[in-house]
């Protein structure tokens, strides 16, 4: 395909767009600005700009054009189907952006006395309300503006209520299958991180768990469904044993989804739980981000959720800011972790989403998202390789056997699923398998769409054993740009325009 | 239910194809005593009609910023953002992508990080950025924590220009690092002696400019000092947008700057999200928290762009990694770097001067009614005196009831300092009217009994 030349450089519908730093040019405004008043700069303290800023100027149209051209370039769930395993990549709706965008919700400052910010209150109260119920746990830190930082929020948590027994225990117990930011936010906490196998089921070694159990570990972080996606059936077991230690059972919530509406984890033995509002509650991702992270505590973690949250009295609803306040309403916070009071632009589009739901849609929408899982699992067993046995939650987790001796690697077959249009599930991760290809189909996806990508799933696979190999190689072919040399990227970093 | 397609004849022919009678069977590892075959006992779904409804009723409740004379600052600002921006922002393959993964299906928001992270470099004088952090706050918590790496050493000293919430998230950020965080007075008066506090165990120095208490200063002399004891200067900002009319941190000699984008593209949203800019030196790469976007060749010899220098991260790295973060604000980042496109260096330029030429608007008429103001130097935040034993707080209360949103009084964020009970911090930027500035003026004026 690539020897097809056209002289513009572009190619049908697939346009060529160079760097913003390309097309700009000074003298040009996409902003019609008046001319300021004319003004002495001594009150600038001695800092007016010596030199101007140089950066380049598009009009309206040409940025419209840029931005549209970019967009072009990437692949969305708006696009098509996105299986990435654990990113839980399900649709958005668009009620949830209309929303987000009512002026007594985006055109409000975070410092407004709280007299006039009383419906923003409402809609953080309401949020916390609906994740208190649907995890049955007592209380809820806000503030966390993402995964990862709820993680870290949970176990600040856990270190202080530690502290505030006495006790200096200084390891944290990650199965090897977590994501790579539990073990770094417990580093960031002060913690030893400690891996915990998993057995042949994929799930955690109780025998090994026991026996890395102490006096001197904080707690166990666990993914629950975990990384391969499966539901960890000794988790009430696994509850008794840390509790028993004297740890507490911190649970990472990244694929609540699977469960949600279905399963209390206050029930099983959970102290706390980040619930990543992009996920579970269909936020969008953005291209990376802004997710939120709130983290539901338990009753004795409770006080020690960190600043600002929000309380009633008899003059409606009001923000606590500071310890000495927190400490006369009986809380110990372990401190301020965001600026302003957290990921409010998210919390009223995961509000509406849960509104929409309801405790039936939620219920329904877990159980269509381990359906659909189930259904790519028996689906796709006969011809890719299974790593476990189902019943899976909401993702199905294959590894690389299937392509021994084929000549093609889990990246190959990554990559040619990009030219029959569907965006690769994840490569290479959980670690525990060998060559990982984990799949999340969410339950927003059709049972057409799963067909169509279960047939094309078959034809590859079908294709790598036919030795094939040397055109997976060669994939992916339609796209802006092919395979990429990562490898120069990182050799010799070009990280800006000069 | 509008976001689920399945009918029940999928349901029941995918069950099939499973090999499974009934839902249930499939979550059967979960433990029958936790388990809630029907829905919880919680309020059920909604059309849209209803739960819009809902949601207007509950938005209506807040007084927005556009609706009043406005003056508040304090590290978020309400700056007008141009139409195209959101507009942009939805589209779908930008909004409903995930963090670049898989480059060749992710090249539009790849380029536009790497063009992001050259706006940011350019705009704060520095040679290298990230492609963003979570808000301010957190981002200056992650250079403190840099800093202490790259020095290694453990002692952080914050200005007391420092925005409190800058200065209380790196105080718990570094709690169990081993450092030691030395935080100064508040200084509306910008006379503080920070350049004493250096020592030859310091990591780094962290001053906000402008101040929290809107005052500027020249940042050369610290960085001299900074580098003299083998310290870093790092500098926060609250507004980029005075980088239009202000010497950038770089240009002064700042090891890494952090700072809020929000004042570009982004709304104020009730004070999130937000987006944490993060820029340094070249030699300090490696260092860095966060994702970097870089450009590199395709295989057939095309320019493209990959995310890069991973092996920082949580991802490759775990407990060894720079950083915890993984989901930052590309989206945000979006909204900021389409927004300094249409702007431009001479728009920026422009834009900057308008606040200020606001803010010294603003001041004039202030002291027209015998208001103190305290702020030797600002670009468009100052802080004012309402006078011995006003209480501000309750003077911005009556300003509300007024439907004036008037600024923020010092107390709310230093509730210790009794000094600072009549101490107003007030921003003005390109949206505030004459009128707007004379209602404050003249209701200021009378609540605080003039």
């Amino acid at each position: 395909m690539s020897e097809i030349v056209t002289l513009s450089g572009h190619r049908g519908l697939a346009l060529e767009e160079p760097l913003l730093f390309e097309v700009g040019e000074p003298g040009r405004t996409g902003v019609d600005l008046p001319e300021p008043p004319p003004f002495d700069r001594d009150r600038l303290g001695g800092c007016a700009r010596r030199a101007p800023v140089g950066l380049p100027c598009l009009s309206e149209p040409q940025a419209v054009r840029h931005y549209t051209r970019l967009s072009q370039k990437n692949y969305g769930i708006d696009s098509g189907f996105y299986p990435l395993g654990s990113c839980t990549m399900k649709h958005n709706p668009r009620l949830s952006e209309k929303m987000a965008r009512l002026p007594g919700f985006a055109d409000i400052h975070p410092l407004q006395p709280p007299q006039t910010a009383q419906g923003a209150l409402a809609a953080i109260e309401a949020l916390a309300d609906w994740l208190k119920g649907l995890t049955g746990m007592p209380a809820v830190a806000m503030s966390p503006a993402a995964g990862a930082h709820g993680e870290w929020c949970g176990l600040m948590a856990i270190r202080a209520c530690l502290e505030d027994r006495g006790q200096a225990r200084r390891r944290v117990l990650v199965p090897d299958s977590a994501h790579g930011t539990n073990p770094a936010s417990a580093a960031m906490c002060g913690y030893g991180v400690e891996s915990i196998p998993a057995n042949a089921d994929g799930r955690v070694d109780l025998d090994r768990l026991k026996a890395a159990l102490g006096s001197d570990v904080a707690c166990l972080m666990l993914t629950n469904p975990n990384t391969c996606g499966l539901f960890e059936r000794d988790i009430v077991e696994i509850a008794r044993l840390v509790h028993e230690a004297g740890a507490f059972f911190y649970c990472d919530g990244a694929n609540f989804n699977a469960i949600v509406g279905r399963v209390r984890i206050a029930d099983l033995g959970i102290d706390a739980m980040h619930i990543n509002l992009h996920k579970t509650f269909s936020t969008p991702h953005g291209g990376g981000g802004p997710g939120a992270g709130p983290t539901v505590l338990s009753a004795e973690l409770a006080p020690y959720a960190p600043l600002p949250f929000v309380v009633r009295d008899e003059t409606g609803l009001r923000l606590v800011e500071h310890a000495a306040e927190a400490a006369r309403l009986g809380a110990k916070p372990f401190g301020r972790i965001k600026g302003f009071h957290g990921q409010f632009g998210v919390f009223v589009r995961a509000l509406a989403y849960i509104m929409s739901m309801g405790s039936d849609g939620l219920h329904q929408a877990s159980a269509d998202a381990v359906l659909n899982a189930n259904y790519l699992l028996a689906r796709l067993s006969a011809d890719l390789s299974a790593s476990f046995p189902g019943p899976c939650m909401h993702e199905c987790l294959f590894d690389d056997r299937f392509l021994k001796d084929t000549g093609v690697t889990t990246l190959d077959f990554a990559k040619a699923l990009i030219d029959e249009g569907f965006h690769p599930m994840t490569m290479y991760f959980p670690l525990v398998v060998h060559g990982a290809l984990l799949m999340e189909p969410t339950e927003t996806e059709s049972r057409e769409t799963l067909d169509q990508f279960i047939a094309v799933i078959q034809g590859l696979a079908a294709k790598a054993r036919a030795g094939q190999a040397e055109d997976f190689r060669q994939a992916p072919r339609f796209t802006p740009r092919r395979r990429l040399d990562e490898t120069l990227a990182a050799r010799n970093p070009v990280l800006r325009w000069r | 239910m509008r976001y689920l397609p399945h009918t029940e004849a999928d349901r029941r022919a995918m069950l099939g194809a499973v090999g499974v009678g009934h839902i249930d069977d499939l979550f059967r590892d979960v433990p029958a005593a936790s388990y809630a075959a029907r829905p919880l006992d919680l309020p059920p779904g909604r059309g849209e009609m209803a739960v819009e409804r809902d949601l207007r009723r509950m938005a209506a409740r807040s007084l927005p910023a556009g609706d009043a004379p406005f003056f508040i600052g304090a590290g978020l600002y309400r700056h007008h953002i141009p139409a195209a921006v959101d507009q942009l922002l939805l589209r779908g393959e930008f909004l409903t992508a995930y963090t670049p993964y898989q480059p060749e299906v992710s090249q539009g928001t790849l380029q536009m990080l790497f063009e992001f992270q050259t706006q940011v470099a350019l705009i704060t004088g520095m040679e290298v950025a990230n492609a963003s952090m979570y808000d301010g706050a957190t981002a200056c918590a992650e250079a403190a924590a840099m800093a202490c790496r790259v020095t290694r050493r453990g002692r952080v000293i914050l200005s007391g220009n420092l925005h409190p919430h800058y200065a209380q998230v790196t105080e718990t950020a570094l709690k169990h690092s081993g450092a030691t965080i030395e935080a100064l007075a508040p200084d509306p008066m910008g006379i503080e002696d920070a350049l004493g506090r250096l020592m030859s165990d310091t990591a780094c120095l962290i001053v906000q400019y402008p101040g929290f208490f809107g005052g500027l200063r020249d940042l050369k002399p610290l960085a001299d000092a900074c580098h003299e004891v083998g310290a870093l200067l790092v500098v926060a900002l609250a507004d980029p947008v005075g980088l239009g009319l202000i010497e950038p941190p770089g240009a002064m000699g700042a090891d890494i700057v952090v700072g809020e984008g929000q004042s570009l593209g982004i709304g104020l949203s009730y004070g999130g999200p937000g987006l944490g800019l993060f820029a340094t030196r070249d030699k300090f790469v490696r260092q860095m928290p966060g994702r970097l976007a870089g450009q590199t060749v395709d295989v057939d010899g095309r320019t493209g762009y990959v995310l890069t220098l991973s092996t920082r991260e949580q991802h490759i790295r775990r407990e060894k990694a720079t950083s915890n973060i993984c989901t930052n604000s590309g989206l945000c980042a979006l909204a900021f770097s389409i927004h300094l496109a249409l702007l431009g260096g001479d728009g920026l330029a422009r834009l900057a001067a308008l606040n200020h030429a606001a803010a010294l608007a603003l001041e004039a008429r202030l002291r027209a009614k015998g208001i103190r103001v305290l702020s030797p130097s600002y670009v468009n935040e100052f802080a004012v005196h309402l006078g011995d034993g006003a209480d501000a707080a309750a003077i911005i209360d009556r300003l509300a009831a007024r439907g004036i949103l008037g600024g923020v009084p010092a107390s709310r964020f230093y509730p210790d300092y009794p000094e600072l009970r009549p101490v107003l911090i007030l921003a003005a930027t390109e949206t505030n009217t004459e009128e707007d500035m004379d209602a404050l003026a003249g209701a200021l004026a009378e609540e605080a009994g003039r």
